[in-house]
């Protein structure tokens, strides 16, 4: 190499001139050696951690915590690249004219998704009547700051053939329709006790915690793209840990970036010290096409252009019977493949094209 | 040897099966009564040899010579080839019975993969005729609309697809009537050889078995035919036909019930031969069974180097290696062929230029010795420096294949240092492990460059030692290392010599420890660090590590400066002074703190777990002063008066509450414990990081405490308790699983129980995650491994695509870094 520029986390970095020589020789002996099987040392990195350390999957204190997926079920969960996480969080930083705790619990409160059942102190059926009496509890709605009647109107939206009156702290629910039966009463009054009123949908639970200088808010339940919108949220921090979301809100880069940062933190969480760059390849791996695929049969395996690759890591008979239809062609160029061959692969001292003269 | 460039994957037409065949199959009799195979049977002798002493019929050669030839079976009426079903199902239903695709042509190329998302065209647009729904009926039958189709309807109809839209189609290559089969490839004897039992009786293989079904009911099918059968009669015998022809194929389809042996064992068949673990390719191709390797138990040698195994004398005896004659090496080889092969370094063979074999033996060592010359290969044994590769199973990572030079002895375990354990997973409870003997010039080579210990003591995972000492050597590092420990010069001077440590000029009468110490370590290393035993601030001397050109002027040497993972010192030792130094330094030292730890002695005993009478009482103070809070806050919860926290119920609230409480009694103790605690054996331990933790002595002298199951109390066991001895609904800690008790004074049989309960999960547990991370471990590995670093930084994947424009995004490998990192020492 010409040229020896240290790495972006030294820059702006001041070194004497020695220094700056010394560490250049350093980084030159540093080096990759070219051959080096990087993605085989990457997964053993990850995985060998996990075989022998006691991976948790649960918190072990019952601290008023958020409880999520962590560990060796949180790994799989990442590599599988699922949809939706078992457990979706966000983690939601605040602009700075907003960053304290008054502030975090307020916007925590309107993020968090309320049903109506959670602001009812009763409810009966009134048979007399024939309608539902919905008694409130002034405290709830006070605090989560309810105007009932824009509460009414929502629910009557989403709900036919109801009327909705408010009285005080009493709303009254009168199907509009006549004939109806006691059951079909009672299912309107299950339905309306489960209708979304305020907050963003999907958040479950909230927390703020104290994070350094800043007040996070911490959610179970992942609803990012609400999220960004709203103006108090610094969108440049927050984050969420459904990695599909990000790859469509923020795109590849970030999806990227989001596999690197849950998966070093899943593996912090438990005391493993991995190198960040396994994680980066293996990341770049899932992500290098443009869309996320998962390590194993549906992804990256399963996508390998090598018939004999795919057939000898699962669904063997598949592999080989699609690859006859087809008339596919394996041309060996890869590791396992030389393998079956009998053939020298081509990673690291194979993969020079010299021969010992016999 | 020409090597094999490619490899191309087609179906095989009827034509190309005649061609290939040398007979065919036409009868289900397989042997005569003088068990001699019968001519046109499944094991006629024209398919190959499997019999020592026979000559195959077809091309002449022996046993091991004759590769086999298939043969074929002239099916009555065609059957589906059952692997093809669903390439089966697309052609009938996007093809209309005169030949013409049912789709438009663009959309077929706009998604080639995905023509199961488009919807079939209602009318054919070359002949009119209405598309009728393709239905399958599980296992192998067709209907359009409601009449069936046969499999010789269906050939019909493939006959007429043209080539291009066959292309279109998927089918490249080959026909799409040849997913219908009129001929049977019949494999030959050698892929299915018989066993002859001890009883003489023969066993045949499973695809044998399922052959002879086949030729039978293709008789007998055959036969009906000609007599012309009634109806009912032929459609049976065909739909036997294909059962048995599918389950040759595959023998695992769902909704057929896989053939059965008389044993009930169901069949081994084509697809089966190839599947899953067990199968061709992860068995038997991916994974190769080798020669000149060996197996045994291990068991620790503190006295031989990190980079040598200890391979006992009668493994060395077995492995060779063969060593071609020169004019310079050829005394020397002599001397091996007089002591011919029961005398250790002995040898076993020799090789003739043209290529002969000679076994030497006692009586013939002489004669060879004679013959023996310049240009002869000699395949002597195993003797000390010889590398070979060592290995120990399962195999997680790179380091648990490991090259080490040979140290020959007696009895019959390997040896290994006790600072490999480390990067093997080993102990010495019984483990085995494999050794390898490398053959040939670059093998050997490339294993000493690339796979010798030393050049693997810093982990590619972390950029640290993986290699390093543990256990006791801590615990005698740190006494003879903590303040004001002396030795005498005579000692030091034995101590030295049994190290190793040569060239050294002993002035001063006494030593301290860290000057003995300080014996080993480079004269160039410069580092200052905090030690494991420092609690907080560096208030002690032993607190404060201080290394000057390589003496150690203040601090106590513990795991933090030559354990795995943390150790700096070595890491340091490593990074400055290479690989070798790193060696030396951990063989010498090694060898000096079992020296050390011999003449002193160190021990744990019950008696180390003795604490004052004072600090018993405090912890059991302590417990009942913290039982009170949780019964206060059971009451409040009871009253209904508790502040559920956010999204969760009070009795979730108070639960939370209760738990923190306990685990504060249980940190709590372990300070007390540790402030109470005499100096002692089993406290050094803990305290320098050799075994074991404050943790596990308040467990053994200050109490057990809560024990969690799913991480949280226990409440299993009966209804609203978890055992009769306690009321229902009772909250308190000694109801769900708290236990007050150390196990030095014995815990009571309620806390018997609750342990008992923890550790079965624990023991499940790990027994569960063995399995699901050994699967993780192998879907990376297949997803990754063909990720390589090209000359130019560059990571590749196997399609020759680029992963990262520069591997690791700055290059850096972790394994010669210092931490990830260029140094460690400048924070960023």
């Amino acid at each position: 190499m010409t040229e020896i520029k240290l790495p972006g986390i030294y820059d702006g970095m001041k070194f004497t001139k020695e220094k700056r020589k010394e560490l250049e020789a350093k980084y030159v002996k540093m080096m990759y050696t070219p051959g080096e099987a990087i993605g085989v040392v990457a997964a053993q990195s990850i995985s060998e951690p996990a075989t022998q350390t006691t991976l948790r999957s649960y918190h072990a204190e019952g601290r008023t915590q958020l409880v999520t997926t962590q560990g060796l079920p949180r790994l799989i969960e990442l590599f599988d690249a699922r949809k939706i996480p078992k457990t979706p969080t966000m983690s939601i930083y605040l602009h700075k004219d907003q960053n304290d705790k008054v502030h975090a619990a307020k916007i925590a409160a309107k993020i968090k998704e309320t049903k109506l059942i959670q602001i009812i102190d009763t409810d009966a059926l009134d048979l007399v009547n024939f309608r539902i009496e919905i008694n409130l509890d002034k405290a709830q709605v006070k605090s989560l700051e309810i105007d009932v009647e824009n509460v009414c109107t929502l629910i009557k939206k989403s709900i036919k053939n109801i009327n909705m009156t408010v009285e005080g702290n009493t709303i009254l629910v009168e199907p509009k329709k006549e004939e109806m039966t006691i059951k079909d009463l009672q299912s309107i009054r299950v339905k309306v006790r489960d209708k979304y009123i305020k907050g963003i949908k999907g958040i479950e639970q909230v927390i703020v915690e104290k994070d350094g200088d800043d007040w996070v808010i911490k959610t179970l339940g992942s609803n990012f793209k609400k999220v960004l919108k709203m103006a108090e949220v610094d969108t440049l921090r927050s984050f969420t840990n459904n990695i599909y979301e990000i790859r469509s809100l923020l795109g590849i880069e970030a999806a990227r970036n989001s596999i690197v940062r849950e998966t070093l933190a899943t593996m912090r969480a438990q005391g493993v010290d991995t190198d960040i760059r396994h994680v980066l390849l293996v990341a770049d791996a899932m992500t290098s096409t443009g869309d996320i695929r998962a390590i194993g049969r549906y992804g990256i395996a399963g996508g390998k252009s090598s018939v004999l690759s795919r057939a000898n890591f699962e669904e063997t008979v598949k592999h080989l019977t699609n690859a006859a239809i087809g008339g596919e062609v394996d041309p060996l160029k890869s590791i396992v493949e030389n393998i079956i061959m009998g053939n020298i692969a081509p990673v690291g001292t194979g993969s020079v094209k010299l021969k010992v003269k016999e | 040897m020409g090597t094999i460039k490619e490899i191309k994957f087609k179906m095989l037409s009827p034509q190309m099966i005649q061609k290939l065949s040398v007979m065919e199959v036409t009868t289900s009799e397989v042997y005569d009564v003088d068990a001699y195979p019968i001519d046109g049977g499944v094991m006629d002798p024209r398919m190959g040899v499997i019999d020592p002493g026979m000559r195959c019929k077809t091309c002449g050669e022996k046993l091991g010579e004759c590769p086999g030839h298939f043969g074929h079976i002239e099916l009555a009426r065609p059957v589906l080839n059952i692997l093809f079903l669903k390439e089966i199902k697309t052609l009938l239903t996007y093809s209309c019975k005169c030949g013409a695709i049912l789709a438009k042509k663009e959309d077929i190329a706009k998604k080639p993969l995905k023509i199961s998302s488009l919807p079939p065209m209602k009318v054919c647009p070359e002949c009119g005729e209405k598309y009728e729904k393709i239905k399958l009926e599980k296992p192998s039958s067709f209907y359009r609309g409601k009449t069936a189709i046969t499999a010789l309807e269906v050939r019909e109809q493939f006959e007429k697809i043209s080539d291009s839209d066959a292309n279109l189609l998927g089918i490249i290559g080959g026909r799409p009537e040849w997913m219908v089969l009129t001929i049977l490839m019949v494999p030959s004897v050698t892929t299915r050889p018989s066993i002859t039992l001890e009883n003489g009786d023969r066993s045949e293989d499973d695809l044998t078995h399922k052959l002879v079904d086949v030729v039978r009911i293709n008789k007998r099918f055959a036969d009906n035919l000609e007599i012309g059968a009634p109806d009912f009669i032929i459609e049976d015998l065909w739909e036997l036909l294909q059962y048995h022809v599918s389950t040759y194929f595959n023998n695992e389809i769902a909704s057929i019930p896989p053939a059965r042996h008389r044993s009930g064992r169901s069949l081994k068949t084509l697809s089966q031969r190839l599947k899953s673990k067990d199968g061709r390719f992860r068995h038997n191709l991916s994974g190769k069974r080798v020669n000149f390797s060996a197996r045994t138990v291990v068991s620790p040698d503190p006295n031989i180097s990190i980079n040598e195994v200890g391979v006992p004398d009668r493994i060395a005896k077995e492995l060779t290696i063969p060593i071609k004659a020169t004019k310079l090496n050829i005394t020397e080889l002599q001397k091996y062929i007089k002591n011919g092969p029961n005398v250790h370094p002995g040898a076993n063979y020799i090789v003739k230029p043209d290529g002969m074999r000679k076994k030497i033996i006692d009586d013939t060592k002489e004669m060879i010795l004679e013959e023996f010359k310049p240009g002869y290969i000699l395949e002597r044994h195993m003797i000390d420096g010889d590398i070979v590769i060592f290995n120990r199973q399962p195999s997680l990572h790179r380091m648990s294949i490991m090259a080490h030079t040979v140290k020959v002895m007696p009895h019959k375990t390997f040896r290994i240092n006790l600072c490999v354990c480390k990067p093997y997973n080993a102990d010495f409870d019984g483990d085995e492990m494999n050794l390898h003997f490398p053959q040939t010039a670059e093998a050997r080579a490339e294993a000493k460059e690339l796979m010798l210990v030393q050049e693997n003591i810093r982990s590619p995972r972390f950029g640290g030692p993986i290699i390093g000492c543990d256990q006791d050597y801590i615990s005698g590092s740190y006494l003879i290392t903590k303040k004001d420990t002396v030795f005498s010069k005579a000692d030091v001077a034995q101590i030295l010599a049994s190290a190793g440590v040569e060239n050294v000029e002993l002035k001063k009468d006494t030593y301290t420890g860290r000057e003995l110490y300080s014996f080993v370590i480079p004269k160039s290393i410069n580092v200052s660090y905090r030690s494991s035993v420092c609690e907080g601030v560096d208030e002690k001397d032993d607190d404060y590590v201080v290394i000057k050109n390589g003496q150690i002027t203040q601090g106590a040497v513990d795991d933090k400066s030559i354990s795995p993972f943390k150790g700096v010192l070595l890491d340091t030792i490593d990074f400055e002074c290479g690989h070798a130094a790193a060696r030396l330094f951990l063989d010498q030292i090694t060898r000096i703190i079992s020296e050390v730890m011999a003449r002193k002695g160190f021990t744990i005993s019950v008696g180390d777990l003795d604490m004052d009478a004072s600090v018993d009482l405090e912890i059991q103070k302590h417990m009942d002063s913290k039982f009170k809070v949780v019964e206060k806050l059971i009451d409040t919860f009871k009253k209904g008066k508790i502040d559920a926290s956010p999204g969760r119920s009070q009795a979730e609230t108070v639960e939370d509450l209760i738990m923190i409480e306990l685990n504060n009694i249980t940190n709590d103790v372990q300070k007390i414990i540790k402030s109470g605690a005499k100096e002692s054996g089993a406290l050094i331990m803990a305290k320098t990081g050799a075994r074991g933790s404050i943790q596990n002595l308040a467990y053994m002298s200050g109490m057990v405490g809560q024990e969690a199951v799913r991480g949280r109390r226990i409440f299993r066991g009966y209804k609203n308790r978890t055992l009769s001895h306690f009321k229902k609904g009772d909250l308190m800690p000694l109801a769900h699983g708290f236990v007050r008790e150390s196990f030095k004074e014995g815990i009571g049989p309620l806390g018997f129980f609750f342990e008992a309960q923890k550790g079965r999960e624990g023991i499940m547990d790990s027994s569960l995650k063995t399995r699901v991370s050994g699967y993780l471990q192998r879907r990376l590995v297949n997803a990754l491994q063909d990720i390589v670093v090209s000359e130019d930084m560059k990571a590749y994947d196997g399609t020759g695509s680029v992963v990262q424009f520069t591997a690791g995004e700055d290059g850096i490998d972790p394994s010669k870094s210092d931490r990830g990192t260029l140094d460690r020492t400048i924070h960023v």
